[in-house]
Formats: structure tokens, C-alpha cells, sequence
């Protein structure tokens, strides 16, 4: 036993297809410890998305171990042991912001009053007291995507799993998320994995940066990230940051060249 | 929160709403009353000539317009008969043509309520159940391939047989054409969310019964409402249809079965028009209960 969070040994999935097998993992190997922010970086096919859907339980590995909280990722699941923010928000648009963000506490057999603290608590999490009551349509792409953040957030799962959750916002919005993001990691504490394909973005947010790379989908690099854990935007400007950006760019070309 | 109908003013509701309806409305009396000529002028003519004269344009014209039984009435003659078997017989009578559409309509709405919880049913089967999705469909389909003329004799005399006359068999055949659209919705609707709200559902380890009650069912509102117009509409025709093989007692189809029987055609384009304005009230209130329903749940902008 370790004290990992998240625990992966020779980890395989492949998708059998109609053009031949596609190998999405292969002798995936990897510890996520607790309070650790792991980004996942890599071209579109080197499997991040897989191996995050596999922590989650929505894919089966075809070979090797992996444990979420030292139990199966099925047995994790069943414990709401991780929040999922997908790519996209995926608000319910019949729901109000507030009904949205219960309706895991509902599903969960939260009471009204522990609902609505809750809403309330995470809300001013994300800073977005006062859209309680509006309607998801109400609100811009960003304000939806931290709403489906709190949402995550409402219960009490200790590992947050993020899929490129600011993959579709603009650059200005997306920073502003990005540091948002890193004080509600310090002011939570949670384990978080983050799918990405952004470098400044891994850099910016992670303390362990993994690269992948296609063909088969694997793990070329693991990268522990220097920098403080409390970082400002202005992070980005000193040379330690460039340098381990310049370490992930090397990582993910070397996958590519031999993939 | 745009209320189209609040913003605009009077004159420009007035432009934009009501001269363009007003004008088709206006085109199409043209056309019927131009219509009306030439079917009617063959029996004015052959009166004339028995009568021994000749008509002027204008007497002919005027003839065409104002025969007991003509071809094709002229709208004003289908509006009297109307309004003389609607506001001046009393409800409870024969005659009164809105006691016929009374009769219509309940068993049209005992059809599409019946039709409804059909096609729900039926639909909630083919989303949840793979043997019922493999294999329902083809004979739901194969069913609206049947022409309704040939089978609405046969419901009704089967029922006959077994002692169940009046309202239940002619809402069957309202049923019977109105749960399609239902099941087509339905299905439609049910499996509109996408695999990522699926899997979210999965990530919270929700039961089927809250996928069903908090997910599907919620996202499938709109389809429904839309099914529900086609279906009322078709239960109408149903209704109609269920009504003409039980000898013409009561009901729209019935005085459209009488109409044809005697030749009053008058009679026949009155409850035509009467059904027409049933189907259109019956419409309306879907619509309404849909923007209600629909504005409640946050779906309408």
C-alpha cells in the first residue's frame, strides 16, 4: 500500500475498432499523492482523456491495476469519491444555477437545508454569488463553466478530475480561471488531475506535469513542477517557468518523433 | 426576456401580425367565391332554361351564390348555416352543430389522452429495453401504413361484438392514429441528452430512476409538446373517421356522412369549417399549455 491517491501499475486499454485494435493506454504507470494538482499534457490521441475517464470509471482498462482512494475506480465512483468537470459545461438548461448545481446533492439524498448551504458555500467558492437563481443561457461560457465547477465541488469528494475544462474559452477568461482555479485548490486542499493541452496552462497550474504521446498512449515524461504553490499570473514571466515549459515542449516533440 | 408581443406597438402589431393574415384570409374568399361560378353556373343555366330565360352575368352570378344545394357553396351560405346551427339552436338539440363537435371532441380527447399515454409507454420501452427497441418500431410503423378507412369499420364492429359502443371505440381509432407521433417524439426526446450528460449521471452514481425522472424526462418536454400538436390533430381525424361507419347518430362525421347522404353540401362545408376550428382551438391550447410549461422550466427565452 501506498499513500497514493490515485495509483496506476502497467495500466493497458485498447479499443477494438473496425480499422484493428487502437491502443489508448499501454504500461501506463503513475502515483498521484494527496493535495498534488497533476496536469496531463499531450497531443489529441495520447489517451490523457482515456486515462482520466479510467480513474473516473467510465472505461474499463484491458490490462494492469489502477486504485482511486486504495479501492477500485468502480468502487470509487460508488463512494462519490471524485467530482468530473467535463469539457463542457453541461448544464441542465431546465435547472436554475442553483437546482444545477443540487442536482448531484439530490441524486447523493442530501436534505433540502444541507442542499442549499452547500449551493450557497460553493457559489461564493466560484464567485458567482447572486446567479443563483438564473438560468444557464443567462450566463457567459466562462460563468457556465465555473458553475459546473462548483458543482463538482458540492460534495465532498476529495480528488477532482478536470477534462480541458477551459478548453473552449478565450485566452483572457481562461487565465482568469486558471488562477481562480489555484486558490480554490489552496483553499480546499483536493487532489486534482487536469486534462490538458495547453503547456502554459500545465505549468501555470500543476506541481506534477505528465506528457503523453499517441500511439500507443503513454507516459513519456513526468515533470515535478519547482514552483511555489501559492503562484500569481506573473508567474509566467520568470525564467524558472520558461525553463519547464521549455522541458514539457521537449517531452511532448520527443513523443511525437518517435511515435 | 423579449415578449415579442409587448414590445412592438399597435400599428406595427397591427402591420405585422394581422395584415398578413387578413390578407390570405381575404385572397382566399376570392377564390372561393371566384370558384364557386363556374361549379354552380351548369345547374343555374339548366334551371334557367326549364324556366324558359335567360340569365345576365350578374343574375347568374347571383344565382351561383345563393343555391340550396350547390357544388361548391359560397362562403357567406356556409356561414349562415353556421351561425343558424350554432348560436340559434339550443345546445341539447339535433341539430345544433355544437353538440355534434361536443360529441367529436370527447372522443377525441379521451383518443389523444389514451394515444399519449400509449406512446409514452411504448416509447419509454423502446429507449430502456433493447428487444423492444429491435423490435417495436417496424410494427409501430407498419400500423400508420394501414389505411385508417379500411380498419375503423372493423374496430368498431369488433367492440360492437363484445358489448362496448359510444365514446370507447371511436377514441381507439383516435388512439390508434394519435400515438404514433407520441412514440416518435418520445424516443426522440428521451435519448436527447448526450453521452457526456449520460457519463455525468455515472459520476454521481444516479439510478436509473433519477436518470430517468431528473434527466431524460425533462430534456424530452419539448419533443413532446410538438408530438402532441400532430397528435391532436390526427386524433381529430380519428375521431371523424370512427364516426361514419356507426350509421350517422352524432358527431361531425356524422353530419359530414348526412350531408353527403342528402346532398347538403352546405351542411357537409360547415362541419368541415366546424372541425377546422376544432382542430385549431385543440392546437392552440397545446401551445399554450407548451409556452407555459416550457417558459416554467427555463427553455424558452
Amino acid at each position: 500500500m501506498t499513500s497514493a491517491v490515485i495509483s496506476a501499475t502497467d495500466l493497458d486499454l485498447t479499443f477494438h475498432t473496425n480499422d484493428g485494435p487502437v491502443h489508448a493506454l499501454k504500461g501506463v504507470n503513475l502515483d498521484i499523492e494527496p493535495g498534488d494538482f497533476v496536469s496531463f499534457i499531450g497531443p489529441s490521441g495520447c489517451g490523457k482523456t482515456t486515462f482520466l475517464r479510467v480513474m473516473a470509471d467510465l472505461e474499463q482498462p484491458t490490462g494492469g491495476q489502477i486504485t482511486v482512494n486504495g479501492m477500485t475506480p468502480e468502487a470509487a465512483r460508488m463512494a462519490r469519491a471524485y467530482g468530473y468537470v467535463f469539457q463542457a459545461a453541461g448544464l441542465y438548461p431546465w435547472r436554475t444555477i442553483a437546482r444545477n448545481i443540487s442536482l448531484p446533492l439530490e441524486i447523493m439524498g442530501y436534505s433540502k437545508a444541507e442542499q442549499d448551504a452547500r449551493v450557497a458555500r460553493v457559489l461564493s467558492l466560484v464567485e458567482l454569488d447572486g446567479f443563483a437563481r438564473k438560468f444557464p443561457w443567462q450566463l457567459s461560457g466562462g460563468m457556465q463553466q465555473r458553475a459546473s465547477i462548483a458543482r463538482a465541488l458540492a460534495f465532498d469528494a476529495d480528488i477532482l478530475l478536470m477534462d480541458e475544462p477551459f478548453g473552449a474559452l478565450d485566452e483572457i477568461v481562461r487565465d482568469h480561471l486558471n488562477a481562480q482555479l489555484l486558490q480554490l485548490w489552496a483553499q480546499t486542499g483536493k487532489t486534482i488531475a487536469f486534462v490538458t493541452h495547453s503547456i502554459p496552462e500545465a505549468v501555470f497550474l500543476s506541481t506534477k506535469i505528465v506528457v503523453m504521446s499517441p500511439r500507443p498512449g503513454r507516459i513519456t515524461d513526468v515533470i515535478e513542477n519547482p514552483l511555489p504553490r501559492d503562484r500569481t499570473l506573473d508567474v509566467r514571466e520568470t525564467p524558472e517557468f520558461l525553463e519547464i515549459a521549455q522541458r514539457v515542449r521537449a517531452g511532448l516533440r520527443a513523443g511525437h518523433q518517435d511515435g | 426576456m423579449a415578449k415579442p408581443g409587448a414590445q412592438i406597438g399597435f400599428l406595427a402589431w397591427l402591420r405585422l401580425r394581422v395584415l398578413p393574415v387578413f390578407t390570405i384570409v381575404a385572397l382566399l374568399f376570392a377564390v372561393w367565391y371566384a370558384a364557386a361560378v363556374p361549379m354552380n353556373a351548369a345547374w343555374a343555366q339548366d334551371k334557367a332554361k326549364r324556366a324558359g330565360v335567360t340569365l345576365s352575368t350578374t343574375n347568374l352570378i347571383a344565382d351561383t351564390w345563393s343555391q340550396d344545394k350547390p357544388k361548391l357553396p359560397a362562403p357567406h351560405q356556409v356561414a349562415a348555416e353556421i351561425w343558424k346551427t350554432t348560436v340559434e339552436k339550443k345546445i341539447t338539440s339535433k341539430r345544433s352543430l355544437i353538440y355534434h363537435s361536443w360529441i367529436t371532441m370527447s372522443a377525441t380527447l379521451l383518443g389523444f389522452g389514451l394515444g399519449t399515454v400509449l406512446g409514452i409507454l411504448l416509447a419509454i420501452g423502446i429507449v430502456y429495453n433493447r428487444v423492444m427497441d429491435m423490435s417495436v418500431m417496424p410494427w409501430v410503423i407498419a400500423s400508420q401504413t394501414i389505411p385508417i378507412l379500411a380498419i375503423a369499420p372493423m374496430i368498431i364492429v369488433v367492440l360492437n361484438a363484445i358489448g362496448i359502443s359510444g365514446l370507447l371505440p371511436k377514441a381507439m381509432i383516435s388512439m390508434y392514429l394519435s400515438f404514433f407521433p407520441v412514440v416518435v417524439g418520445m424516443v426522440k426526446g428521451l435519448r436527447s441528452p448526450d453521452a457526456m450528460m449520460l457519463d455525468q449521471m455515472r459520476t454521481w452514481h444516479a439510478s436509473g430512476q433519477q436518470m430517468f425522472w431528473k434527466l431524460r424526462l425533462p430534456a424530452s418536454m419539448p419533443y413532446l409538446f410538438t408530438s402532441l400538436k400532430v397528435a391532436m390533430a390526427a386524433s381529430l381525424v380519428g375521431a371523424i373517421v370512427g364516426e361514419l361507419p356507426t350509421g350517422a347518430v352524432a358527431g361531425l362525421g356524422a353530419r359530414l356522412l348526412a350531408g353527403s347522404y342528402y346532398g347538403q353540401t352546405i351542411q357537409i362545408w360547415s362541419a368541415l369549417i366546424m372541425a377546422a376550428v376544432l382542430a385549431a382551438l385543440l392546437v392552440m391550447i397545446i401551445g399554450t399549455v407548451q409556452q407555459i410549461v416550457l417558459r416554467r422550466m427555463g427553455m424558452l427565452r
